[in-house]
């Protein structure tokens, strides 16, 4: 397993209800979440907003530490792992983020971007590691040299896959990563990732909103409502017969490009 | 059928000469849904804009006309040309957040183009803002009127600003992706309320939206934009059973749909992308001559 997820609780402290005197009032996101992530497999985490899709998401990658429960990464512990101790760790999972133009340093060129997370892990031979990712994600090596204001959308989320994929992790969280793309680079984006996830032989947990999108890519899909799994189970078998009102809620409000959807 | 929103080969470039909007031309019959569809940077919200008479400053009107409700806009004077726009058209905009005051009420925030603009008074324009609320289902009104912006959902706030739309009984409403921000559960609702307002006020709607989905259950008619230019305009279901233009086409294929995961998603075609170019450029040719 690349991930074994028990009972798995995170809180925030709630500091609108700070009260004068005693602790700080807190907010449970996550409320107790079991699921395993098997290698190799491609998990869609769909929920509507403020599901908990992203903190999940960070607790996975441990950029956020668990209240509760336990995390397994192919079979160690990193629940409470320390800093300084989640190093080894942090080469073999990385993150692509939602909005490629805040997660892209803007005054950065497009090749220091890339062996930022390279250089951070010791690694050598940085522009050829470079290069080699660049080619990857089907971007001209020459980009290395530009701006991420110079790029499209989908350029920009190409070069946060090259920058994710440059260290060869085994497992790769995607959050939203589509979500600001015109249908056309949307398409472009998801057939690279499919084939990276093929000819790496990736994991790969990928955080939507949107339901069509992870039927065509995700082998397994769980469904997060309000912090909970309300559904989580093989994709094309969740999606022809939801097992939960929540589920058959979404999958209805979904309009599709067809006149003669039941949708009213 | 007389259209209530008319335009004519409306061009628009930048003031250094860049053509953001190439001869579009397109109607809206009063009581009927046109939608305006087109990948981000096409165009649609220009075409909004221009009838509503908000254009940025860096964009100008180089030829065309845009007839509301039989008036050519471009024959008034701006003061009058102003007020026409104010009393009969009116924008539901994308992003309820950024359209709303965070330090306003709700409620004078929902008066004030009826007093501003139409010269209402205070109290009948308050009367008027409760019904409103009331009309698109907000449950306390009254509550409603003295809250902030921050202190209301995604969906609320989009509620309020179809009401603060409707205010005024505009014959048209240009609605610029109302609910691309909001869940789909909340879109549906809004979608539906869209539609519910639009009937019961029989007032033309043209509706921008990037989202093929969407198009299919509001809109009467469409027009696809590529690259400033109308490339394609149909009737709704024939757009989706028989799309002519071949970017249309590649579009509909690059839409995810989940109830057909292998037929959607495919990326539009290079060789699709170079012949709608062409026609641009053609366009641009002739349009120089
Ligand atoms: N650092 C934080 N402090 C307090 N609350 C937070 C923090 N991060 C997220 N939340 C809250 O947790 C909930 C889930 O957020 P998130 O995981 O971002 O949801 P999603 O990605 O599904 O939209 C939201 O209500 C959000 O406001
Ligand atoms: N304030 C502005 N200054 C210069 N160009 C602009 C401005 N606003 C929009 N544009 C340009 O006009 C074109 C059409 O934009 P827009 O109508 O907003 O597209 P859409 O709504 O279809 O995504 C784009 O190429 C955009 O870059
Ligand atoms: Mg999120
Ligand atoms: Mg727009």
């Amino acid at each position: 397993m690349m991930y074994e997820i028990r009972d798995l609780k995170l809180s925030f402290p709630d500091i609108s209800r700070k009260p004068l005197l005693g602790p700080v009032p807190r907010i449970e996101v996550l409320k107790g979440l079991s699921f395993d992530v098997p290698k190799g497999v491609v998990l869609g985490i769909v929920g509507g907003s403020g599901s908990g899709k992203s903190t999940l998401g960070r607790a996975m990658l441990r950029l956020l530490e668990p209240t509760g429960g336990t995390i397994r990464f192919d079979g160690q512990d990193i629940t409470h792992t320390p800093e300084e101790h989640l190093r080894a760790v942090r080469q073999r999972f990385q993150m692509i983020f939602q909005d490629p133009m805040s997660s892209l340093n803007p005054r950065r060129r497009v090749g220091a971007i890339i062996s930022g997370p390279l250089r951070l892990h010791g690694m050598t031979d940085l522009r050829s590691r470079v290069n080699e990712a660049l080619d990857m994600v089907g971007l001209p090596r020459n980009f290395a040299t530009r701006y991420p204001h110079e790029l499209s959308g989908g350029q920009r989320q190409r070069v946060g896959i090259a920058r994710a994929i440059a260290l060869r992790p085994e497992f790769i969280l995607a959050d939203e990563i589509v979500s600001g793309l015109d249908v056309s680079s949307q398409a472009q984006v998801l057939n690279l990732l499919e084939e990276l996830v093929r000819d790496l032989g990736l994991t790969l947990a990928f955080v939507s909103h949107d339901l069509s999108v992870i039927r065509r890519l995700c082998d397994r899909t769980l469904v997060l409502h309000h912090g909970m799994i309300v559904e989580e189970g093989a994709t094309a078998a969740l999606f022809d017969a939801p097992q939960t009102a929540y589920t058959q809620e979404l999958l209805a409000a979904i309009p599709l490009p067809d006149p003669d959807q039941p949708w009213r | 059928m007389n259209s209530f929103l008319e335009v004519r080969n409306l061009n628009l470039s930048l003031k250094a000469g860049m053509p953001i909007l190439r001869s579009v031309s397109l109607n809206v019959a009063a009581g009927q849904v046109h939608g305006l569809v087109g990948e981000s940077g096409a165009g649609k919200s220009m075409i909004g804009k221009a009838v509503l008479g908000t254009l940025p400053r860096a964009l100008q009107v180089t030829s065309g006309e845009i007839w509301l409700d039989g008036v050519n806009l471009n024959s008034l004077p701006t003061a009058e040309r102003r007020k026409t726009i104010g009393a009969k058209a009116a924008l539901i905009p994308q992003d309820p957040l950024t359209a709303l005051n965070p330090s306003k009420r709700i409620g004078p925030q929902i008066t004030r183009r009826l007093v501003d603009i139409l010269g209402w008074q205070k109290s009948d324009a308050e009367a008027r803002a409760v019904e409103l609320l009331h009309e698109v289902h907000i449950p306390d009104p009254a509550r409603v009127m003295k809250s902030y912006p921050h202190e209301l959902s995604g969906g609320m706030r989009q509620r309020i600003l179809i009401a603060s739309a409707f205010a005024a009984e505009p014959k048209l409403i240009i609605a610029d992706e109302p609910t691309t921000a909001l869940d789909v559960t909340v879109q549906k609702q809004i979608l539906r309320l869209i539609a519910e307002m639009q009937q019961r006020h029989d007032t033309a709607l043209l509706f921008v939206t990037h989202d093929l989905g969407v198009v299919s259950k509001t809109c009467d008619t469409l027009s696809v934009l590529y690259a400033g230019k109308v490339i394609e305009e149909a009737r709704m279901r024939r757009f989706f059973t028989r799309p002519i233009h071949p970017y249309s086409a590649a579009l509909l294929k690059a839409t995810p749909t989940y109830t057909n995961p292998r037929g959607s998603l495919t990326p539009v075609p290079q060789s699709v992308i170079d012949a709608t170019e062409r026609e641009v450029r053609e366009h641009d040719m002739r349009a120089s001559r």
